[in-house]
């Protein structure tokens, strides 16, 4: 089965206040598909007056959408869900096409996941309780969760829609408006989201701000007006944001980078089974999304004696995944999203050699259709190194996993916690002491333990050290998008008898 | 174009942009962000807008730009040399160049023995 190119108006708006509007300097930039580098439409280059022209819609709508009961606010979350489902295909072949990823991936990951998110968020905050305390026979205190009022956030272009569905449906839910800014590589999908649900919230609850970071992005973050800023990008960009929070003196949440671990204990080749098999998967999920995933599996640690038997399996599975044609159900793996982004990795895997890493599958750019030779194509690759070169250091946000091997337990955890980065981690074993006591000792906020790379709405996301703070989907990501009034009441009628 | 050892150095076409963006911005930093979708990239700001201080290492200066990293990060790339260059593209970062629909990039090298001894020990 096969999809070609989705069509696209020439140009498109911001959404602000309830409309599609023009930037107000006139400016668009174009937007290009990595699949074959051809142009997709038009994008707002917006500036600080459309900023400004966005929070202050936020700002207006607030009070009102605050103030929605709950259950009000679940039914709109429940319809969005309702209708990005009912229009799958046509937002998963948006996502391949702005993106690169295979429809495969659109089809069965973004989309489906990003229904569930706004459905999640639609459940818990009905089921959802504040707290009531006696603190003595005449005191009581009761906590009742507010909105923080306008929340601007930043998103990546990674998941686009997905990432959309992780920030959006909670800062609704707690009764927050919206000023969002996609990222500028991939605007399409939340521009066609806003096209399908213009009607769904009141006017001004959100606002899709388009444009480059220092011209948009910039003054979003930087905003008086606004109270709260959720980013997901890299380290140099969230130190910038927490400054300019630091003025405002906002709470921020922060998704940062990653350089994941995953670790193959020898017990996984005790038999050869289904879960052997799953695990050979899991080691090669580092082409997932093209390595376009902060929690990439980029680190491949595995237990010397079965290093060169499980190794094999991984490379010939590695080897075995369909390149190409992101439109076509079964590819697997498809185009990096940007050419700076192509460049960006083939430059590391040239200093990856230059280091001394052994190449054992793919190393450089991928040969595909010449329909496809204008797209950002690069092989899944494999390195075998050790863990102070750069390439097992750095993020490379790219379909590259540098494997080393270890001895026992003690080195897999140190060869693990040596990094900048604590966001994701995988542990794959058939001890039940390992498999407790191994992701306990490793400092990163998620650590899959024999699986990987799955995303449920109901389990919070997010990082320890270098990878930043604050936790995304499940219902603790709603305490950041609120703030607690406490009130403190008392029943004595009685003076304190100070004065 | 080095005269002397570095651990960064600049291309032709990037010191082009620099001069763009200092006539247009004046005076200007680098810093060299970490990992994520827009990073690992040299990302240019006007001097000032980035808190510095002793958790960042100043590598060199490539057209009068001061070009830094944090220090953490630096322990990881000290064996290496840099070259910033451009290709076309975009990011989502407030890097100044990215209206211009291109990025800095960075090429890596090991540095040479020598330049290790005179620059590391």
């Amino acid at each position: 089965m096969s999809y070609s190119k989705p069509k696209f108006k020439e140009k498109y708006g911001n959404f602000i206040n309830g409309k599609f509007v023009e930037p107000v300097s006139g400016k668009y930039f174009d937007n290009h598909s990595p699949v074959d580098n051809s142009l997709i439409a038009k994008y707002p280059r917006s500036e600080e007056e459309d900023v400004n022209n966005a929070v202050d819609a936020a700002n207006k709508a607030k009070d009102s959408w605050g103030k929605t009961p709950v259950a009000q606010r679940a039914t709109l979350l429940n319809k969005v869900a309702d209708i990005i489902e009912k229009n799958a295909e046509e937002f998963a072949l948006i996502e391949t096409c702005d993106n690169g990823k295979p429809i495969r991936e659109t089809l069965n990951a973004d989309i489906p996941l990003a229904v569930d998110h706004w459905r999640y968020f639609a459940s818990v905050i009905r089921a959802e309780e504040g707290s009531v305390s006696e603190l003595d026979s005449n005191t009581v205190s009761i906590n009742i969760k507010e909105p923080i009022g306008v929340v601007a956030q930043i998103i990546p272009w990674n998941f686009p829609l997905l990432m959309l569905s992780w920030k959006l449906p909670p800062a609704l839910a707690a009764g927050n408006c919206v000023v969002l800014k996609p990222a500028e590589q991939t605007p399409s999908s939340a521009t066609l989201l806003m096209e399908k649900i213009a009607d769904v919230f009141p006017p001004g609850v959100i606002n899709i701000i388009h444009g480059f970071g220092p011209e948009a992005g910039k003054p979003l973050a930087s905003h008086s007006k606004v109270n709260k800023v959720a980013f997901t990008g890299e380290t140099t960009t969230g130190q910038l944001i927490m400054q300019y929070a630091s003025k405002n003196l906002n709470p921020v949440t922060m998704e940062l980078g990653g350089k994941s671990p995953n670790i193959f204990f020898s017990s996984v080749m005790a038999t050869d089974d289904a879960f052997l098999d799953k695990a050979v998967e899991g080691a090669v999920l580092f082409a997932f999304n093209q390595g376009e995933v902060c929690t990439c599996p980029s680190r491949l640690l595995v237990q010397e004696n079965i290093y060169d038997a499980f190794m094999s399996k991984v490379i010939a599975r590695t080897k075995a995944a369909i390149q190409g044609d992101p439109y076509k159900i079964e590819t697997m793996v498809g185009a990096q999203a940007s050419k700076d982004q192509y460049e960006k990795i083939l430059s590391y895997i040239d200093i990856g050699k230059k280091e001394g890493a052994k190449v054992l599958a793919g190393g450089g750019a991928a040969k595909v259709d010449v329909a496809f030779e204008n797209g950002f194509y690069i092989q899944p690759t494999i390195f075998e190194g050790n863990n102070k070169m750069r390439v097992f250091q750095e993020e490379i946000f790219g379909p590259v996993v540098c494997a080393t091997k270890f001895k026992d337990e003690k080195e897999a955890i140190e060869i693990a916690n040596d990094t900048l980065y604590g966001l994701g981690a995988g542990v794959w074993s058939r001890d039940a002491h390992q498999l407790y006591q191994v992701p306990r000792a490793i400092k990163a906020g998620r650590v899959w333990v024999n699986c990987y790379h799955a995303y449920p709405a109901h389990a919070p996301f997010g990082g320890y050290k270098k990878s930043g703070f604050g936790r995304e989907t499940h219902l603790m990501m709603l305490n950041h998008y609120r703030q607690n009034k406490n009130m403190l009441i008392s029943y004595d009628k009685n003076k304190l008898g100070f004065f | 174009m080095e005269t002397k050892v570095a651990r960064v150095a600049i291309t032709e076409k990037a010191s082009e942009v620099v001069e763009q963006l200092k006539s247009k911005y004046g005076s200007l930093i680098f810093h060299q962000s970490g990992g994520c979708c827009d990073g690992s990239s040299p990302m240019i700001f006007q001097d000032g807008e980035m808190y510095l201080d002793n958790s960042d290492v100043l590598l060199g200066e490539l057209c009068g730009v001061k070009y830094y990293m944090n220090r953490d990060q630096f322990e990881y790339w000290k064996h290496t040399h840099l070259t910033i260059d451009t290709t076309e593209g975009r990011g989502s970062s407030f890097s100044l160049e990215i209206p211009l629909g291109i990025r800095f990039i960075i090429h890596s090298r090991l540095l040479t023995e020598e330049e290790n001894k005179i620059l590391n020990q």
